[in-house]
């Protein structure tokens, strides 16, 4: 695909705005650490890193708070990353926290809201005062009022009207100790421009994000796909389809939208005709209230 | 030319905002049809006929409710000529606050009135905010023309007096336009209106599109702030010793003479590691890593600039502070001062004037600044800083003051920058010795 020069440019300076970033936070914290679940932004998050402090080796860990309702191609994925680059990878496992009995399954089975403790839990114990997010700001509308540096209580929480102004490049990432701070270097990002990016430098992505065919069914307008948190209810007629993933996340809640993009182009040309948004069209963590993203933000998710 | 437009809008209360940036992201089909249908659905929930295009950007559970948007929110439109990061910024909560964010990182601003009140005091502040922030162009969006029947002579009269206005604070008549629009309806928002056949001018779409951007300081004098230095030491980078940092003015070629600061020391550039492989030279906003010929000793907080025309390197100098801490600002002050990528002790000295905003003149020896306050005032640093005016150079002329405490941003600082007060000759007539040389 010939990158337009209006596309090229925008990415340079997304890519320059990133890496600063990056560099900004190795340079002021001490025990920064990306959370990393193999997903196409934090595979993005990654790349940037790599690219930052090259030929140095990333300065940071890895942190994959991980629901245990993953698919198998992304596990395989991020594995074969953390490897390649010789990356360090912590995993904050929520079966350990329900097996213990710090949190509790939910009825509905899905485990995206039941991250939050041990993201918690896990930025107390490594004592991280600095977390890299692939949050954006087009993704959701409390996310747009998001800064660079968000800081967090000792609890983890974001509390919009304590956020610190952000002006010019000038990033204030002071913080008590138990504080932390989260740092989401894709905040000027569209989803457009990661995949232009993802296409500009060859980055390779789990195969669930291209077209494949697979046995799903259909849930709230949504094609969910059968796994370990539990098949379709009776009622629910499991068809083969062809499908793709726009978003990665807890698969009892993460949907497939029906696609026959199996390159990179095609996917690019499929999400600049698309009418839903990534999250309306595949989470449905995100449809639960019209204040669903910020009520999560506020106890301390991403 | 960049291709990527930075934005911030300012607006008073009700004069259609928010409304205006959805519709600039309605039009421009930058809102997809689930985000649109839970607008439609909450519109109808609120009891409206039509759909209010303001929900689009009101995030916040506490803003929907209350009908007005708190905080700087930032959106994402894009056209096949451009792409838009817009800092919508509101007009009434902690106006300074907000809009100096906006405007911090802003090429071009956007200044909505309702077309019934014309320009208002508010419009006044705003346009001395984003001159003092440096904004190098502005538009005022005449809003809400349907409700004056698309008259001529008024819009005529808005956009004299605001030209006026702007023209009184620094800005030359090309980098001010005025445009009659209907965020409502949609009149020459990215369409044409028929409804304004007296307006020859372009809709406010295709103006973001073609409006001349620079980015900043692109002619200026090469300064790079130290972010990070990059050491390898591994079997294959052995002695590679990189200084990681985004170009904050001017460019850079392999040969140049550079100077350090503070240390003085001088040396000369031999490569340039870009995300892209080495290149021979760089320009404004590219994060690189320079090489140099000697083995000095430079770590992160040090400026790297051009040998011929460096930053002063100052102890002591005059700036201007946009006040954002809850805590007023009395004189003796001990705080933080992050310049770049430095952090220093600093204390201030003297506490000169205040911006009066109502009547956009100085108060002379003020008690104390409080919140969304502007003031000018004198700093001492505990170590010595490589410092430009503000004027000269957005990046290097820019800093934040830093409550020692508890870390919370309380100042934007602009190192010499006037305060943007109507009566300019006693704020430029000072202008040469803003700034103390050091000792």
């Amino acid at each position: 695909m010939v990158e337009s020069a209006v596309v090229s440019s925008n990415l340079d300076a997304l890519e320059s705005e990133a890496v600063h970033i990056f560099r900004e936070v190795a340079g002021e914290f001490d025990r920064p650490v990306i959370l990393f679940s193999g997903g196409k932004d934090s595979t993005l998050l990654l790349h940037l890193a790599i690219k930052a402090f090259w030929p140095a080796p990333v300065p940071f860990a890895l942190l994959h708070v991980d629901t245990g309702h993953n698919f198998p191609e992304v596990i395989e994925f991020r594995d074969r990353v953390v490897a390649e680059h010789g990356l360090r990878l912590e995993v904050a496992a929520v079966q350990d926290w329900i097996d213990d009995g710090r949190l509790t399954e939910r009825p509905d089975g899905t485990r995206n809201p039941l991250q939050t403790v041990p993201l918690l839990d896990s930025i107390t114990a490594h004592r991280f005062d600095a977390v890299f997010g692939g949050g954006r700001r087009d993704e959701e509308r409390a996310r747009a009022k998001e800064r660079i540096f968000s800081l967090r209580n000792a609890f983890g929480q974001w509390e919009p009207r304590r956020q610190r102004p952000e002006l010019w490049n000038l990033y204030n990432g002071r913080h008590r100790p138990g504080e932390h701070v989260r740092v989401f270097p894709l905040s000027n990002w569209t989803e457009l421009d990661v995949w232009h990016y993802i296409a500009r430098e060859d980055i390779t992505l789990p195969s669930i994000y291209y077209a494949h065919e697979r046995d799903v069914y259909l849930r709230d307008g949504m094609w969910l796909t059968e796994g370990p948190w539990g098949g379709p209810r009776s009622g629910e007629t499991v068809l083969r389809k062809t499908i793709r993933y726009r978003t990665v996340g807890d698969g009892s809640c993460t949907g497939a939208v029906e696609s026959a993009a199996v390159t990179i182009d095609e996917v690019i040309a499929e999400v600049a005709a698309s009418r839903l948004t990534e999250r309306g069209a595949t989470r449905a963590d995100d449809r639960l209230s019209e204040a669903a993203m910020e009520d999560r933000k506020r106890e301390g998710y991403f | 030319m960049s291709q990527l437009l930075r934005l911030a809008t300012a607006g008073s209360v009700d004069d259609g905002k928010s409304t205006l940036v959805g519709r600039l992201l309605y039009d421009t089909k930058s809102v997809l049809a689930d985000t649109l249908e839970a607008v439609h659905r909450a519109s109808a929930d609120r009891g409206m006929s039509t759909p209010d295009l303001s929900l689009l950007v009101d995030g916040l559970r506490s803003e929907r409710e209350q009908g007005i948007t708190i905080d700087v929110a930032y959106r994402y439109f894009a056209t096949p000529k451009r792409s838009f990061v817009l800092a919508d910024t509101p007009g009434h909560v902690q106006y300074t606050r907000n809009t100096v964010t906006g405007a911090s990182t802003a090429q071009l601003g956007v200044l909505l009135v309702d077309a019934r009140n014309g320009v208002v005091e508010q419009t006044r502040r705003h346009a001395a905010v984003l001159a003092l922030l440096g904004v190098p162009r502005v538009v005022l969006a005449v809003n809400k023309i349907d409700l004056v029947d698309y008259d001529e002579p008024t819009f005529t009269r808005i956009s004299k007096e605001f030209s006026a206005h702007a023209t009184s604070l620094g800005y030359s008549e090309d980098a001010v336009l005025s445009i009659p629009v209907s965020a409502l309806v949609g009149d020459n928002v990215v369409d044409r209106s028929a409804r304004t056949p007296w307006y020859e001018g372009p809709t406010l779409l295709r103006h973001l599109e073609e409006v001349p951007v620079h980015a900043d300081a692109e002619d200026s004098p090469f300064r790079f702030p130290v972010q990070y230095v990059i050491r390898p030491r591994t079997a294959e980078h052995p002695d590679y010793r990189g200084y990681a940092g985004q170009i904050a003015a001017g460019g850079v070629s392999v040969g140049d003479e550079v100077v350090v600061l503070p240390s003085g020391i001088r040396s000369t550039v031999t490569g340039i590691d870009t995300p892209h492989g080495p290149r021979s030279s760089a320009g404004s906003g590219e994060s690189v890593t320079l090489l140099l010929a000697n083995e000095v000793d430079i770590s992160r907080g040090d400026l790297i600039a051009t040998a011929t025309a460096p930053p002063r390197v100052v102890d002591e100098f005059e700036a201007t502070l946009c006040w954002l801490g809850d805590k007023p600002l009395r004189p003796g002050a001990r705080v933080l001062v992050k310049h770049g990528t430095r952090t220093v002790q600093a204390l201030v000295t003297e506490l000169n004037s205040r911006f009066d905003e109502q009547k956009l003149s100085s108060v002379d020896a003020p008690d104390s600044l409080s919140l969304n306050d502007i003031g000018r005032v004198v700093l001492r640093s505990a170590e010595p800083l490589p410092i430009d005016d503000y004027t000269d150079s957005r990046r290097t002329g820019a800093f934040l003051v830093i409550d020692p405490a508890d870390g919370s941003t309380l100042a934007g600082g602009l190192v010499g920058a006037p305060l943007p007060v109507l009566d300019a000759t006693d704020a430029t007539g000072e202008q040469e010795d803003l700034v103390s040389p050091g000792p």
